[in-house]
């Protein structure tokens, strides 16, 4: 008991509220502590201080398995009572979804669920704005009811994942040994840097950044990058094996580790990159910028699904959680980081007048700016890469997709690195 | 005796290879495996030319592994059986040839990165020389890298069974060789090598089904810009395809078995241990 009072006030009664939709908080909360939840994930969002901090609010314990994209999909999708809770890709989801493998979550649980930007709801950041390529969040992210294995195109109440993070990817750069504005996508194949470019080796993701580099260089303009036809992947393919041939790329990267090696040791100079890792080059002290080019960004999504297989406590407890995860704290923690968090607003009352400004208002910094580990990431004056969330994932032009050709993506990807 | 270790064999080697097998003909979807009985992911492997490149690579990189491993490893094994004359030292600088293997061998393939790297050790100390004008870079992420690291981890399993065959070699033969007016030489040619035969069969089987088998060198060192058979394999289980893994690994047994069976015509192992 003295566990919830204290939670209670720490959490400025949102936890209560919460609680009390799940009802019968008294009965749960002398149980939650013995629950545990097992969440596996990408390692983006499997923090340990999110567990830790779980812990502390929630009282119950939270195991983490951080994985790579690949393993997560084939995990969600052939051992779906290896997990609790499922911490996607909304691109995954689109795989993992059909086998019934995910149980829909109901939305009137979510406290938060009006907050919740347009992006995941109706598809759409502003009212005005076009929706993008590829697998967008909102098309995956509803069912049509609590034994839904389809996708619905209308905010029916039952989603598929509950948004937590997403962010808009462009290429990396590293602007002291390329010495001159880089603008658009091509300058990936640009032969001035021979030997000097990377592309990331996980298919579903690789094929859309090549997607933004031929249409960039005039090459073709695909009526849909993410769901190409075989045409489509051929000439896409054809394009970055005559490319890889004439010796354009140094490596291909699969691991985050790895694209920050390639980039700090100055193996390359120009290469897709995600926005932490462009982070953890900076803290190495070597200039690398995340720069935004004319054509748009490139942009995935992930959300937090739950295993068909959790019922009662569990599954109030994962409500809970996710409420938790909406609530503002992790939002805080994730957005420090560069990412953004599916409820911004809540995060707010996290972070710093300064960190606000810097990483969602796009304003210049007030201060330094550090990331939740400590390292300074960015000195007074200075701009994040691309500016306002608005401007950010106001100009995505696609999203991680799962195509309908996508065996024969796959196929195609292997003789590309075979080649 | 023969009862438990059939049972082990049983249950650990052919077991799991018949599973390999059988699996070989289900078919796949995106996120499931169903069980059939189909030729389709033969089909598709036998019509597919990136097949025939990346066997055709797989053995490329095991040859040319080989003739290095064979040439470095058959020097150290003599140098250590018939040029070190002391039993204590012997085993002292064959022990200090295993130190390496005291950590493990994805962490000294991937010290080789740093150093050949574009502004790595080899390159700097090189420029600094003034022996090349600017960095090679075929150093790193190649073909070369590629070799370098399977030479690097795999030389010391070709020392150990050719020292191990050449310590048995009666000494008396050798003073009976030279006796008999045989040069140096010779006495390499028509006396050791014949009688270290069974050992460098035994290192060759070795390295050629660990580089035949290997997947994480080939994808480190040659930053994931050349394919062997196992990474066909490792992406085909990284995408869910385990029937078309499956058969993939069903053709690199068969092909290293056939090689292994070629290999032991040549040598009856079995008589020379």
């Amino acid at each position: 008991m003295t566990k919830l009072s204290r939670r209670n006030v720490l959490q400025g009664g949102a936890a209560f509220a919460a609680g009390s939709t799940l009802g019968a908080p008294m009965i749960w909360a002398q149980n939650i502590k013995d629950v545990t939840l097992r969440q596996f994930g990408t390692g983006v969002s499997n923090l340990n201080e999110v567990a830790q901090k779980v812990k502390e609010d929630l009282g119950f314990t939270l195991e983490m398995t951080a994985l790579d994209s690949d393993s997560v999909t084939q995990r969600a999708a052939t051992q779906p009572n290896s997990f609790d809770i499922a911490d996607i890709e909304y691109w995954i989801c689109k795989k993992v979804w059909p086998t019934g493998n995910l149980q829909a979550m109901d939305t009137s649980k979510i406290k938060n669920y009006d907050k919740i930007v347009g992006i995941f709801r109706d598809g759409k950041l502003t009212p005005d704005s076009t929706i993008a390529q590829g697998t967008a969040p909102h098309s995956v992210g509803f069912t049509s009811g609590p034994e839904g294995t389809d996708f619905v195109d209308n905010e029916s109440g039952w989603m598929t994942l509950i948004p937590t993070i997403y962010n808009a990817d462009t290429l990396g750069i590293r602007p002291d040994l390329i010495g001159r504005p880089i603008s658009n996508w091509s300058e990936l194949l640009n032969p001035e840097f021979k030997g000097k470019a990377s592309i990331l080796d996980i298919s579903s993701i690789g094929i859309m950044d090549m997607a933004m580099v031929v249409e960039s260089m005039g090459e073709y303009t695909y009526p849909d990058k993410g769901n190409m036809t075989r045409e489509e992947i051929d000439l896409t393919m054809a394009i970055f094996t005559e490319a890889k041939q004439n010796g354009q790329f140094r490596a291909f990267w699969k691991s985050f580790d790895e694209s920050v090696n390639l980039m700090a040791s100055g193996e390359v100079v120009i290469q897709s990159m995600w926005s932490p890792a462009i982070t953890a080059v900076k803290a190495r002290g070597v200039p690398c910028v995340y720069q935004p080019l004319e054509e748009g960004y490139r942009s995935w999504g992930g959300g937090i699904g739950l295993s068909a297989a959790l019922t009662g406590l569990e599954r109030d407890a994962a409500y809970e959680y996710i409420n938790w995860y909406l609530d503002g704290w992790v939002g805080g923690f994730l957005m420090r980081q560069g990412y953004y968090s599916a409820v911004p607003e809540t995060s707010k009352n996290h972070m710093s007048e300064n960190e606000w400004g810097y990483w969602f208002e796009g304003k210049e910094a007030t201060d330094v700016i550090t990331s939740p580990f400590g390292d300074p990431l960015a000195q007074a004056g200075e701009v994040r890469d691309g500016g306002s969330f608005n401007d950010r994932m106001g100009a995505v032009a696609c999203w991680n997709a799962v195509m309908d050709e996508n065996q024969y993506m796959v196929r195609k990807w292997n003789e590309f690195i075979a080649a | 005796m023969a009862g438990p270790i059939m049972a082990v064999l049983l249950f650990f080697l052919v077991l799991p290879i018949v599973m390999i097998i059988v699996v070989s003909f289900w078919r796949a979807t995106e996120f499931s495996i169903i069980p059939a009985f189909v030729w389709e992911n033969y089909e598709f492997l036998f019509g597919s030319n990136v097949t025939y490149r990346v066997f055709f690579n797989t053995f490329k990189y095991a040859a040319i592994t080989w003739v290095f491993t064979l040439t470095i490893g058959f020097t150290v094994a003599y140098f250590l059986a018939f040029h070190v004359r002391s039993l204590t030292w012997q085993i002292v600088l064959f022990l200090l040839c295993t130190i390496p293997f005291w950590t493990s061998n994805i962490i000294r393939m991937i010290s080789w990165i740093p150093f050949l790297g574009r502004n790595g050790i080899a390159n700097s100390t090189l420029l600094s020389w003034g022996v090349i004008d600017e960095p090679l870079e075929w150093l790193l992420f190649s073909d070369f890298a590629v070799i370098l690291a399977f030479v690097h981890l795999y030389t010391l399993f070709m020392v150990v069974p050719i020292f191990n065959t050449m310590m048995r070699i009666d000494k008396s033969l050798i003073e009976a060789a030279r006796d008999a007016g045989a040069s140096g030489a010779q006495i390499l040619w028509n006396v050791i090598i014949p009688l270290t035969k069974p050992g460098i069969m035994i290192g060759t089987i070795f390295v050629v089904t660990l580089v035949m088998g290997d997947f994480i060198t080939v994808r480190f060192m040659s930053g994931s810009q050349s394919a062997n058979v196992g990474r066909l394999i490792s992406n085909d289980i990284a995408l869910l395809a385990y029937p078309s893994a499956s058969a993939t690994a069903v053709v690199l047994l068969l092909t290293v078995l056939i090689v292994i069976g070629i290999l032991l015509r040549f040598v009856d192992i079995r008589k020379e241990l």
